[in-house]
């Protein structure tokens, strides 16, 4: 049936609801684009047919497709925009440097988009010397963010 | 904090000597966390008030020179720096509100801002416009890489002021009211209430939809809390 496949992204991304990133469907993205493809060839093919020999009994199946594949455009709109919305999350949560895992579920273009929309990030304030093996006595919020990112090591001692 | 406020207070006091409303810092801080609360609580991003944040700049310039100047192991001095980061955090928290709206309803800042009339005041700084602008080339060209540009041709664009979800007028919030208010006109929930009218008093605190109050937001008579 038609559409399938794109309500089937949507699914993907709807199971996993507390804002987790899954993997970029490249593969379902392509079988929707192909899909969206032979409906439209199918579609031109008819409506010419259609105009040359007056055919109207085609006009509901064009019509047809055509939902088809405005449904087609709005489900991968949609999967696409989700998953930059859950990006833009992670990175207010996670700063400017992605934890790798996340980095690895990310398609090109999705780490192109963040990268220069990143740089307007609002700067925090003092920048703090951090050489290697330094020790250091901070407030705890600016910490937090570099601890998180794996460069800083909370000690207990 | 008093100490190195009234310092402060005196040189700004002298500086903006030529205009006319001059504000005490005490005044200004005040300003910019009825700013900050407002923003956070509102669901829609409200006008920009850079004169607050360009004035609180400069105020948390002032002070952290007149800390560099006390001696170190001041006890005073610890305090003096909790305040400067109270006063940063509330600034970053103010802006960072206001990204995360422009983010979230960035086709419909874009349309606001481009059919507001001269002379009103501008829902975004220039810093933001850019951002806003940018954020929607950026979100455009990636949908058209990643898949607009492989669909059949007369389905290439999309209209991101449909796309993108409003802000939500109606959702509830809390108030207190600063400036009398009278005959305000209440919308019916349900089919069988009707539209009535309250009188908001003064210091009153109140629970009501967004869009009744949103013009006084904007004027300073309520504060959403």
């Amino acid at each position: 049936m038609f559409c399938e496949k794109s309500i089937e992204l949507i699914r993907e991304l709807h199971r996993m609801s507390d804002g987790q990133l899954p993997a970029f469907n490249e593969d379902g993205l392509r079988q929707v684009l192909q899909e969206m493809e032979a409906l439209y060839e199918q579609n031109q093919t008819d409506v010419n047919a259609a105009k040359a020999e007056g055919r109207a009994d085609l006009i509901p199946s064009i019509k047809l497709r055509h939902c088809c594949l405005l449904r087609n455009q709005r489900c991968i709109t949609a999967y696409l925009y989700d998953r930059l919305l859950r990006i833009r999350a992670l990175r207010w949560e996670y700063g400017s440097v992605l934890p790798p895992n996340v980095r690895f579920h990310m398609c090109a273009e999705e780490v192109r988009c963040l990268k220069d929309h990143g740089e307007f990030e609002i700067d925090d304030g003092t920048v703090i010397l951090l050489k290697k093996n330094s020790q250091h006595f901070l407030p705890r919020w600016k910490c937090e963010q570099l601890i998180r990112q794996g460069v800083l090591e909370h000690v207990m001692s | 904090m008093s100490d190195a406020l009234s310092e402060d207070g005196s040189d700004i006091n002298q500086d903006d000597s030529r205009e006319e409303d001059v504000m005490t810092p005490v005044e200004l801080i005040a300003k910019l966390e009825e700013a900050w609360l407002n923003e956070k609580f509102s669901p829609e991003l409200l006008e920009n008030k850079s004169e607050v944040v360009e004035c609180v700049m400069e105020q948390l310039t002032h002070m952290e020179a007149n800390l560099q100047r006390v001696k170190k192991g001041d006890a005073k001095a610890s305090i003096h720096r909790m305040e400067i980061d109270r006063i940063r955090f509330v600034l970053s928290s103010y802006l960072r509100s206001r990204l995360q709206k422009i983010e979230k309803f960035f086709p419909h800042v874009l349309e606001k801002e481009k059919s507001r009339r001269e002379g009103d005041t501008s829902l975004l700084s220039p810093e933001e416009f850019a951002f806003a602008k940018e954020y929607y080339t950026n979100t455009e060209s990636y949908l058209k890489a990643v898949a607009l540009k492989r669909m059949p041709p007369n389905l290439q664009t999309v209209d991101m002021l449909k796309a993108v979800p409003e802000p939500c007028l109606d959702s509830f919030v809390f108030l207190r009211v600063k400036e009398r208010q009278e005959n305000i006109l209440v919308e019916p929930e349900t089919d069988d209430q009707r539209e009535y009218v309250v009188d908001l008093d003064e210091d009153s605190q109140h629970l009501m939809r967004y869009r009744t109050i949103a013009p006084f937001v904007s004027s300073g008579a309520v504060q959403l809390i």
